[in-house]
């Protein structure tokens, strides 16, 4: 046992260091994107947002998290006291761990696998546990209906977001995702496959569960949906998992169709500018739409969500998917044909 | 016709044209005011926390009448009244209780020598209830700090009484 | 090695287990989270055998979609009357009697190949030669080609089921009005937007 420590203990440190040089920039991305998304949706309403704690209030978010950590962690009665611990805490696990896989740079990956973008679909397929097992556990109404809520919202855009992912596929021929920028190259996917772009982005909206698809947490109908019941820590790690899962819609956005690190024109200023500000500069960009339209789009009707999805998306991302594969196929564009 | 509203909705024209608004309201001036530090202007007539007024001599003015008293609906008033040895009536005791009071300024209208008023401080929160029941000293004490602003405040109003 | 061995270990360990739980455990909530656990470590073994493509299927269809709808349906459940010792008690012996067939079908198994396990026939390896490629690209060449009318098949049995329970379960019904967004987006003509000037006022 003792060669066998010794063996894995330098790798097994080692990998620690990777994570926490994921984690640590990952939090200090969630600070500052719910610091940014409570700015971007005052300045839309001629606010001013947080101003006060900090230069720019920009220390809100640590002081909140300060006070959530000394509050009391409420355990409800007559709740399933063990999931209901352990549903934030997979919902802060699952979007972290879909981290590893994406690339910030050519070479910069956590884990640089062969099916990368079938491990994020995959992982953020999972999230939907979290939600339920939060709505189910609470033993209450609100919640309860705000986990069905969720569950039926994610796993029916998940069904669009796959095909949209398969017509990238389609245009590169891996699903490595380090390839899948490589592949963008001479032009980023979001011109040729605009309609998919705008349809990617509406389902990941709806994915994360933010406006204008925020009915599990509408506060107008379900106080706050699945986390109605929650308070102190657990309440952060939901928070923190449903800002790492915008923050990781973002980067797959920028990843598949906005070109990853690469510069937008391949010409001398712009290509000496590391390729990870250009992803974050990308990331920042998608964020910002995801703030703005937080501001500006009204909530979806339930019924009218589930329309969206199963009768214009769906739909549209099918033929989208024969479409591309036969223009590929016609045109000889296919790659490894 | 239906062309061009499928091509509108397809193309999320409506949703460029809010994206286009929002990002107009974005970087227009801001309709708050940075409030611990900027104010808003309060009118003359603000009924904000309450006050004892004094004469320029120092006397106070109130002479215990108990109009007030009497008026308030919600009976947060409590006066006792004694005479003094100049033989004139003034109050033992003036308590507001600040929690029962609902400041629609029926004191103040119903006073007839101006004494008690309604100043234009509303930052008063207590971190106790205690702190809350007023009593004269901190009335007359409030009166005095608050004097020249609540003699403005009077003076400007008094051409429409 | 050994650390693979570990993590197989583990996994399967955890798959053990948590079969053991999905039947054992009373709440049936309970039951489909440790059913969904034990998926996710086979996605994990098929990880250690370098089958990564499966594990993501397994993880996508199994766990994604099938595993979210059953709890789905278990949740909606009222299980707390529905337990009940009693009623556990009287499946003994229908357990026990599929138990018996199992092990004598295994005993059966291991009797003809006079327990040595290379006796066992195995089919030809019909794929020539997987070196180069990824084990998506392998299973895509294999499926596309030599099994496509059995996944065409599969496909199209899918694909009845679907209809079947579409058809199962829809009903027509009278007087029911429903919305339909497109005529509701195109409707013309019948809202005047008037920009109304101050003190102008509009003809109604």
């Amino acid at each position: 046992m003792i060669s066998l420590a010794q063996t894995y203990f330098i790798e097994v440190m080692t990998i620690i260091l990777y994570c926490l040089l994921i984690f640590v920039p990952l939090l200090l991305g969630v600070v500052m994107a719910l610091y940014a998304d409570r700015k971007i949706w005052a300045a839309v309403q001629k606010r001013r947002g947080p101003n006060v704690v900090g230069p720019y209030g920009l220390f809100q978010v640590p002081a909140d998290g300060l006070k959530f950590i000394f509050k009391e962690i409420i355990l409800p009665d007559g709740s399933d006291k063990t999931v209901f611990l352990i549903a934030p805490i997979i919902t802060l696990a699952l979007s972290i761990t879909a981290w590893a896989v994406v690339p910030v740079q050519a070479g910069v990956v956590l884990a640089n696998i062969n099916v990368g973008i079938l491990y994020i679909f995959a992982i953020s397929s999972l999230g939907v546990y979290g939600i339920l097992m939060a709505g189910w556990s609470s033993n209450s109404k609100y919640p309860f209906f705000g986990a069905l809520r969720s569950a039926a919202q994610m796993v029916s855009y998940e069904v669009s977001i796959g095909f949209v992912i398969i017509t990238v596929l389609l245009c590169v021929g891996s699903l490595n995702l380090t390839e899948i920028v490589m592949a963008q190259k001479t032009m980023w996917f979001f011109i040729p496959l605009f309609p998919m772009f705008i349809v990617f982005f509406i389902s990941a909206l709806a994915e994360t569960n933010r406006p204008p698809f925020d009915l599990p947490e509408a506060e107008s109908e379900l106080v706050a949906g699945y986390q109605t019941e929650y308070s102190g820590m657990p309440f952060v790690l939901f928070l923190f998992g449903e800002y790492i899962n915008i923050l990781l819609m973002c980067a797959m956005t920028t990843i598949l169709f906005l070109g990853g690190w690469l510069p937008p024109i391949d010409i001398y200023p712009l290509n000496a500018v590391p390729g990870f500000v250009w992803f974050l500069l990308k990331v920042i960009f998608v964020f910002y739409l995801f703030a703005m339209v937080k501001a500006f789009v009204p909530r979806y009707r339930y019924d009218q969500l589930m329309r969206l999805g199963w009768k214009v998306f769906l739909p549209l991302s099918l033929f989208a998917v024969v479409a591309t594969s036969s223009i590929l196929f016609f045109f000889n564009l296919a790659p490894g044909m | 016709m239906k062309i061009i509203n499928f091509l509108k909705s397809f193309l999320l024209l409506d949703f460029l044209k809010a994206f286009y608004l929002a990002q107009k309201y974005f970087f227009r001036k801001k309709a708050t005011i940075n409030y611990p530090f900027e104010k808003g202007k309060l009118s003359p007539r603000f009924r904000g926390e309450h006050a004892l007024r004094r004469y320029p001599s120092g006397e106070e003015r109130c002479i215990g009448c108990k109009l007030c008293e009497a008026v308030c609906p919600a009976q947060a008033i409590t006066i006792e009244t004694q005479p003094r040895d100049d033989g004139t009536r003034r109050t033992l005791r003036y308590d507001i209780d600040m929690v029962k009071c609902i400041y629609c300024g029926l004191c103040e209208e119903s006073c007839p020598v101006d004494a008690i008023v309604q100043g234009p401080n509303f930052e008063f929160t207590t971190e106790t209830r205690k702190e809350l029941y007023y009593t004269k000293e901190k009335l007359l004490e409030n009166g005095d700090r608050w004097e020249t602003v609540i003699a403005e405040n009077l003076e400007a109003d008094a051409k429409y009484r | 090695m050994t650390a693979q061995l570990l993590t197989f270990y583990l996994f399967s360990g955890v798959i053990l287990i948590s079969s053991l739980m999905v039947i054992s455990t009373k709440n049936p909530v309970h039951s489909v989270l440790f059913l969904i656990l034990s998926f996710l470590n086979a996605a994990g073994l098929f990880v250690i055998l370098h089958a990564e493509f499966l594990a993501m299927i397994l993880i996508i269809v199994y766990v994604g979609a099938v595993a979210v709808l059953f709890l789905f349906v278990v949740m909606m459940l009222d299980f707390k009357t529905s337990i009940n010792k009693d009623n556990i008690l009287q499946f003994i012996p229908i357990g026990i009697l599929i138990g018996v067939v199992f092990i004598a079908e295994l005993i059966i198994v291991l009797i003809n190949t006079k327990f040595d396990l290379s006796n066992i026939q195995v089919l030809p390896n019909p794929i020539s030669d997987f070196t180069g490629k990824s084990n998506t690209e392998a299973i895509g060449s294999v499926l596309y080609t030599d099994y496509i009318l059995y996944f065409q098949l599969s496909g199209v049995i899918l694909l009845v089921a679907m209809i079947g329970s579409i058809v199962l379960t829809l009903r027509e019904r009278e007087g029911v009005k429903r919305q339909v967004v497109s005529e509701q987006l195109q409707r013309q003509g019948k809202i005047d937007l008037v920009d109304v000037k101050s003190g102008k006022g509009v003809d109604i």
